[in-house]
């Protein structure tokens, strides 16, 4: 829902690695995006494709995203399952004592400059 | 083929990591200046407006205080509180769906922040977004109103998750919703163990008390 705000965040950071690395076009930028971070990645590649012809380091650069799923771990029986199909309870036992243990990341993993 | 050579340059950081940081600068002059700001989110139409009149008018006379509207469009809701006498300001996002802390920054200085006890933040309207960024404020506080169920807890579980305190808002029509208020609690409290939660009626007043006397707990404690 927020995605075009989080792309100007994204810019902004990759904006700064390139000055400290001295890069002057960046041609990849790979995101590691949680399956329960909230973040569309469809929306998040229209508003790149949006924002990147506004900046002149990342015209051409492509944008990837690599998928981490959410696991959630029980607390009651310790046993970890998928949280997108499951929610909040666990399907082993029942419990709600239940965290997640992956999957709500959002990650600017690296970048391929020319 | 290209035969250019790449460059990978790792950087391995979270999205939102420059904005927790310039967050957590904000919170520490705040704290350093006994600024208490709260950020207070809710749906569109749960009632941000009226809770901050009365709670305004329930306060005033203790504590300078002044209110930052933040709404994509129109200053509907800063001509409102302008009607309580304090000192609003509205902010404009431009379109986005939240405030991050950068934009709160540049709120608290538009107003001079120093000068006031305490000062609200009404965010964007929007459960989802505002979760996301840390403000910088000293207290993350929400509105769930009656209609929209309570099972919201459940829907959005983020935001419950972020919140200090929760202000169950338009108790005066529980009798015509579906809506369990222990349903809602026990939601809440799976989300969220630390979170206060105080039914409220922004129009009768009811329970707009028990939330003063928080605040007011809450701004010694960070004035200590």
């Amino acid at each position: 829902m927020h995605e075009l705000g989080v792309v100007f965040h994204i810019i902004d950071q990759v904006e700064e690695v390139a000055k400290d690395n001295d890069v002057s076009s960046v041609s990849k930028i790979i995101l590691q995006l949680g399956e329960v971070s909230t973040v569309i990645p469809e929306y998040l590649t229209d508003c790149f494709v949006w924002a990147r012809a506004k900046h002149e380091l990342i015209r051409e650069a492509e944008l990837e995203i690599e998928t981490i799923p959410a696991i959630t771990r029980c607390g009651g029986c310790g046993r970890t399952y998928g949280t997108v199909k499951y929610g909040k309870i666990c399907p082993y036992c029942g419990s709600d004592r239940t965290w997640l243990e992956q999957g709500s990341e959002f990650m600017i993993k690296e970048i391929e400059a020319v | 083929m290209d035969d250019r050579e790449v460059r990978i340059i790792e950087i391995k950081k979270s999205v939102y990591e420059n904005n927790d940081r310039e967050a957590e600068r904000l919170r520490g002059e705040l704290r350093e200046k006994g600024v208490f700001l709260i950020n207070l989110m809710s749906s569109p139409g749960a009632g941000k407006t009226t809770t901050l009149i009365a709670t305004i008018n329930a306060l005033k006379d203790r504590y300078r205080i002044g209110v930052m509207e933040a709404d994509i469009d129109s200053d509907v809701d800063a001509k409102r509180i302008a009607s309580t006498g304090v000192t609003s300001i509205q902010l404009h996002t431009g379109g986005m769906c939240h405030l991050d802390a950068g934009m709160t920054r540049q709120g608290l200085e538009e107003i001079g922040y120093e000068g006031f006890d305490l000062i609200f933040l009404e965010n964007v309207g929007n459960l989802v977004c505002p979760a996301e960024f840390d403000t910088g404020a000293s207290a993350n506080a929400m509105i769930l109103s009656v209609p929209e169920g309570d099972d919201k807890p459940l829907k959005y579980p983020l935001m419950f998750s972020i919140c200090d305190m929760v202000l169950i808002n338009k108790t005066d029509v529980i009798p015509y919703f579906d809506f369990d208020l222990d349903r809602c609690r026990e939601g809440i409290a799976m989300r969220n163990d630390h979170a206060s939660v105080i039914p409220i009626c922004a129009k009768t007043g009811e329970g707009i008390d028990l939330w003063t006397a928080w605040i007011s707990e809450q701004i010694e404690a960070w004035k200590n």
